[in-house]
């Protein structure tokens, strides 16, 4: 078994897949990548299963140390790879040889880039996922002296995978949005300032959710508590938006008045605090 | 009994069925019913669904296509279920320690509703519950069946950690913090009993639909529990419930 050595944890990383599916019913968040398009995009071109576990990178990189040689692809956001002082490109893959040291450094764009290694990491399966998640796995974010085991392979060092270049959703600001259980209880004026005003990205957000600056006017009494989703969008007593992602909970008492959809979750998972967004309202096929 | 669940759907890959809007075991028998038949017609594919008080989702592991339709159609099946009225669940007995150390705000329980202590014991302790869902955290059930007199309005201000265990009052609700967490419920008590471990499967042992009674414990009884649930000898003492 090969590992990764973890110098330095970064701001916040944590080991995904594409999530803990059968265990909603014990209360257990669904969990797996915030963007599962980059996620996707890189166990593609290692030619991995697509759930192979990958290690997703919020805003500031971790410093990794290469234990054993290994073959990595970067999706996502461009936090400037470096390797040893080789600058590295988003969506290549990468072989890195025994020894090696990868960083980030300034964000060119987006916010949650992923690296995938061959193989996939193999971390524990917990619940049939290794899916990092708080009370559910022993670690939710990557720590100091950690090692991460991935399985060591056979180097080809033909470079037979073409890079591809499929970033425009990365700086997309149009979140598209299904009407949720309880959007029709809006006003019809609430319902026009949805679709009209931008909503940026608030300070609190993380794995579990993303709140939104602008506020609603909100006259809906609480409902009686019902399931939601990753993606879901309740609606507080205060008039606070939440976009629920991929760690939420599995109930909730807001009303939820969209549901976003999968790619514009992607889309979501890649803005900083601070950006704006348009939601843009779509029907059901 | 007839059900007739409103059918809609959330996002790409699930749909929602609602039925009459209220929290009572009437509509959760239909909710339980439901998923079961829901269950069987669905057992492959990886399909979950999951229920709340009024709801059941139906997750799929990839875009449904045209799910939607088949739903439409089973509705007519669902509305002619015939639900039987004995339900087989089981009747859990939990131990809970009402001792001061874990009982932390018992005293604050106790002059706000001009409760004896031992009574307000007696009430949590002697009423049966009902285990409508699964939710907030793993392994933290949402139970119905709290005697009027013990409903308590949540802290104003919540705590940043309730310990693991801790047996609680929130509003109508009780329940108890599967794992330490930030909580705003009135701690009356703890439980040393597991009601979430991740390393096995299934990681719950009680379920949507079971019945729940507490019984009052010693320090020394707590301490002896806990030991057991360290080494993974402890079992849940339970019996079969119909109702």
């Amino acid at each position: 078994m090969g590992k990764i050595e973890v110098l330095h944890p970064g701001l916040y990383s944590s080991i995904q897949d594409l999530g803990r599916f059968g265990f909603r019913k014990y209360g257990v968040p669904q969990s797996g990548a915030m963007d599962e398009r980059a996620a996707g995009m890189a166990n593609l071109l290692l030619q991995n299963e697509p759930n192979a576990a990958v290690l997703e990178i919020t805003l500031q990189g971790p410093v990794l140390k290469f234990q054993e040689a290994a073959e990595i692809v970067i999706t996502g956001a461009d936090l400037s790879p470096v390797l040893d002082g080789e600058k590295l490109f988003n969506n290549h893959v990468v072989h890195v040889k025994a020894g090696r040291v990868l960083k980030f450094g300034s964000r060119i764009s987006g916010f949650r880039a992923y690296v995938a290694i061959k193989n996939g990491f193999q971390t524990p399966e917990i619940l049939k996922s290794r899916s990092w998640c708080k009370s559910v796995t022993p670690h939710h974010r990557l720590e100091k002296g950690m090692e991460i085991p991935f399985l060591r392979s056979g180097i080809s060092a033909s470079e037979k995978f073409s890079a591809v270049r499929s970033n425009t959703y990365l700086v997309s600001e149009i979140i598209e949005v299904y009407p949720g259980p309880e959007f029709d209880l809006l006003s019809a004026s609430e319902k026009e300032r949805l679709q009209k005003c931008p909503f940026s990205v608030g300070m609190d957000s993380d794995r579990m959710g993303i709140q939104f600056q602008e506020k609603l006017q909100n006259s809906l009494e609480p409902i009686i508590t019902g399931p939601v989703l990753p993606g879901t969008v309740q609606l507080t007593p205060s008039g606070v938006l939440i976009a629920l992602m991929k760690d939420c909970q599995t109930t909730g008492g807001y009303p939820r008045i969209l549901q976003i959809t999968q790619e514009g979750l992607n889309i979501l998972a890649q803005k900083l605090p601070g950006e704006q967004l348009q939601i843009k309202l779509v029907n059901y096929r | 009994m007839q059900v007739f669940p409103k059918i809609s759907r959330m996002g790409e890959q699930a749909i929602l069925l609602q039925f009459e809007p209220e929290i009572s075991e009437k509509v959760l028998k239909k909710v339980l019913v439901c998923q079961k038949i829901l269950q069987e017609k669905f057992l492959k594919g990886g399909v979950e669904v999951i229920n709340t008080y009024h709801s059941l989702l139906v997750t799929y592991p990839d875009a449904i296509e045209n799910a939607y339709d088949g739903f439409l159609q089973l509705k007519e099946e669902l509305e002619l279920a015939k639900i039987l009225d004995n339900f087989k669940s089981h009747l859990f007995h939990i131990p809970v320690c009402y001792d001061e150390k874990f009982g932390v705000d018992l005293d604050e329980i106790s002059e706000a509703k001009e409760l004896q202590k031992r009574e307000i014991i007696r009430l949590h302790s002697t009423a049966l519950y009902t285990v409508y869902f699964t939710g907030f955290l793993p392994g933290f059930l949402y139970l119905g069946g709290l005697p009027e007199k013990l409903h308590f309005s949540r802290r104003e201000y919540p705590r940043i950690e309730v310990p693991k265990g801790a047996v609680g009052i929130g509003e109508k609700q009780t329940g108890i913090y599967p794992q330490k967490s930030p909580g705003g419920w009135n701690i009356l008590g703890n439980s040393p009993v597991p009601l979430f471990d991740p390393n096995l499967n299934p990681p719950c042992e009680i379920m949507a639909g079971d019945k729940i009674r507490f019984y009052e414990i010693s320090l020394e009884e707590h301490q002896e529990i806990s030991e057991m649930v360290e080494k993974g000898k402890f079992k849940f003492r339970k019996e079969e419930y119909d109702g």
